[in-house]
């Protein structure tokens, strides 16, 4: 059997694998959910991070952005908006939505959250792309709080109370199973296009850009517009997946749930990091890692989750800034295609230690 | 918002309460500002654990009044404690990423910042505290201009720390020191200077200071266990106006900002203050880039 076939195989059993999991599983379907979700956070955060080497603390922007763009269609298509938000889920009114519209609003919710995001991308991007190295994290770290406070702020949008998404009717059935096949199909398709795109002319730009910027422009590169569709593809992925966790965690507070920095915004961050910066899968594994490590260890830890995760950020970035796939790429180059001359240091430090 | 600028015009007095509050404040982000580019100019580290250590300095004060103790003593307390603090932390995390990529110092020393201030939730809880120095408050312009005594006492302190670093980096020999590390580390390590020593007490010296900023803040503001970040923002944003090693910049930069926050609060409204701070560095940085740009350079 050949390599080709093989890893077809391998893919086909993992999605089997992904599709059957709510129903092996059922207690877990929303922190499934959820994991798609990081997968999403993290491959997306790569491309930028990891595969052009601009370290952005703001993804998290688009990741609000979406979701409550997503949410406010799903409302405001049926209902007055201000109104929904005033009556906070209780008051004179009762706002309910049959399954046609619940599925309605996400049909047009998703696409909008998504599109919306990709503008504020394409927006934020050409301001702020100019920039280099620290100055960029800096600024993107306060484009995330800035965009947390206006919408504290902002009382059209249910302000600092935050705000809830439709009742799902009892049509949907099993809201988290309901999710959980969104965020797959979702995290399958984010896969697919990195992996296509990573591929092409274009994932050789932005690598080129990682490695010397100056070196790519003076190459004839436009580094700032394929930097900003970077950005624009990355919101993309991103925005839906904001909708889709708006929906499954039936509550949008505007600073611990949508403009989530010092949480979403630094998990995606210390996902890609764990799994290794700058490869396919890595982002992936360091998202499967990352939560199952965060679900078994939130219990034992009682009150003390944030803490440990501060000390789990300092000690990866320290020392484990190779990630899970950068060692694995270090332990055995050979697999990874890279060929090994036996007078290398590799293969030096490897026959000693063999 | 525009009712607000309307009254800023009609009744000028109202701009100079905010303006001086706003100078009072103004003189505590220029000092931890200085912190930062001691930091930032020494060991090319962007700390972003610098508001927390600020906010350690206004617990300290917190801790000492809650024994009776008056929270001017809380100064030179927290300016000891968070030295040590600085220190085991330069010996523990910083050194391993002094010479590393920028951006694992910015994620290290923010892992830092989120221990400090998830561990400081935990202990003293989320709510807002002062150190009640029990002073009086000083009216100007027939009671139209209020200035509570407290805080001119914070901006001369925060002056009078100010000026004795100064003297310190320019005539003591570890300042010296310091400032030649700055200049040429490694002609430094030729030299005969122990330069991880002088990281370190770089590192602990910035964190006592801002640990004396933030018994200050407690003092005369309020503490919190999230004001963290706005400190480390607002001083970012400083350096990067006024340039590493420019005193009279970062003063000038500090001041400004403090003024600039204070009208900004009153004509947008109190809850935008803070979204005022980050969407202003946004567009410090955005500015300064646009500039440079136009030479084909950039930041660096």
């Amino acid at each position: 059997m050949n390599n080709g076939a093989a890893r077809l195989i391998g893919y086909l059993a993992l999605l089997a694998a992904g599709l059957a999991a709510p129903f092996l599983f059922p207690a877990y379907q929303s922190q499934m959910a959820e994991l798609w979700l990081f997968i999403v956070f993290a491959l997306t955060w790569d491309l930028i991070g990891g595969q052009m080497g601009y370290n952005s603390f703001g993804n998290v922007v688009f990741l609000g952005v979406g979701m409550y763009a997503c949410a406010l269609t799903q409302v405001g298509l049926f209902y007055d908006v201000s109104l929904y938000n005033q009556a906070r889920g209780g008051g004179a009114t009762i706002f309910t939505f049959d399954w046609q519209q619940y599925l309605e609003g996400l049909a047009v919710g998703l696409p909008v959250g998504a599109a919306l995001a990709a503008v504020t991308a394409a927006f934020l991007g050409s301001l702020v792309l100019g920039m280099r190295g620290q100055y960029f994290a800096i600024c993107t770290l306060g484009l995330g709080i800035a965009a947390g406070e206006i919408a504290n702020g902002w009382e059209w949008i249910g302000a600092g109370s935050g705000m809830v998404p439709p009742n799902a009717p009892d049509a949907i059935g099993n809201l988290a199973r309901f999710y959980y096949y969104f965020a797959m199909a979702l995290a399958v398709l984010t896969f697919l296009v990195l992996r296509h795109l990573y591929a092409t002319h274009f994932g050789l730009a932005i690598n080129a850009i990682r490695d010397d910027e100056d070196k790519a422009e003076s190459m004839g590169l436009r580094t700032t517009r394929i930097k900003v569709t970077a950005w624009i593809i990355s919101a993309f992925f991103l925005g839906i997946a904001g909708g889709i966790m708006g929906n499954l965690k039936r509550f949008i507070d505007p600073v611990d749930t949508a403009f989530a920095g010092p949480t979403f915004g630094v998990w995606m961050v210390l996902m890609a990091i764990l799994g290794g910066k700058g490869t396919l899968w890595g982002p992936v594994i360091g998202a499967i890692v990352f939560q199952v490590f965060k679900e078994v260890s939130w219990t034992y830890l009682l009150g003390w989750q944030r803490v440990a995760l501060g000390l789990l950020i300092v000690l990866i970035v320290v020392f484990f800034p190779q990630g899970i796939m950068g060692f694995l790429r270090e332990r055995f180059p050979e697999r990874f295609g890279h060929r090994v001359e036996s007078d290398s240091p590799v293969a030096l430090s490897r026959e000693r230690a063999g | 918002m525009l009712d607000n600028l309307e009254i800023l015009v009609q009744a000028p007095v109202i701009t100079v309460d905010l303006v001086l509050n706003g100078l009072l404040v103004g003189a505590i982000f220029a000092l931890a500002a200085y912190g930062m580019a001691l930091v930032w100019g020494v060991m090319n580290i962007i700390n972003i654990a610098q508001g927390e250590f600020v906010m350690l300095g206004g617990y300290v004060a917190i801790v000492m009044v809650g024994y009776g103790l008056h929270p001017l003593l809380a100064v030179p307390a927290a300016a000891i404690l968070l030295f040590c603090l600085g220190w085991v932390l330069y010996y523990s995390v910083i050194f391993r990423v002094v010479d590393r990529d920028l951006f694992i110092s910015i994620l290290a020393t923010f892992g830092i910042s989120i221990v400090l201030q998830q561990l400081m939730n935990t202990v003293f809880g989320g709510d807002v505290q002062i150190a009640d120095a029990k002073l009086g408050t000083v009216f100007l312009f027939d009671g139209f201009v209020s200035l509570a005594q407290v805080k001119l006492l914070a901006f001369s302190l925060a002056a009078i720390l100010g000026a004795i670093l100064i003297v310190f980096l320019k005539r003591s020999r570890l300042g010296q020191a310091i400032r030649a590390t700055a200049q040429n580390a490694r002609a430094a390590r030729v030299l005969g200077i122990d330069t991880n020593r002088v990281y370190a007490a770089t590192y602990g010296l910035n964190a006592a200071l801002c640990g004396a900023c933030g018994a200050l803040v407690a003092m005369a503001y309020t503490i919190h266990p999230y004001i963290g970040l706005p400190y480390t923002v607002r001083s970012f944003m400083i350096v990067v106006v006024a340039g590493l090693g420019n005193i009279g910049g970062v003063i000038f930069a500090g001041l400004s900002l403090g003024a600039a926050e204070n009208i900004a609060g009153f004509v947008f409204g109190a809850q935008y203050q803070l979204a005022f701070v980050f969407l202003l560095l946004v567009a410090v940085l955005v500015w300064r880039n646009w500039r440079l740009a136009r030479k084909r350079e950039y930041l660096k």
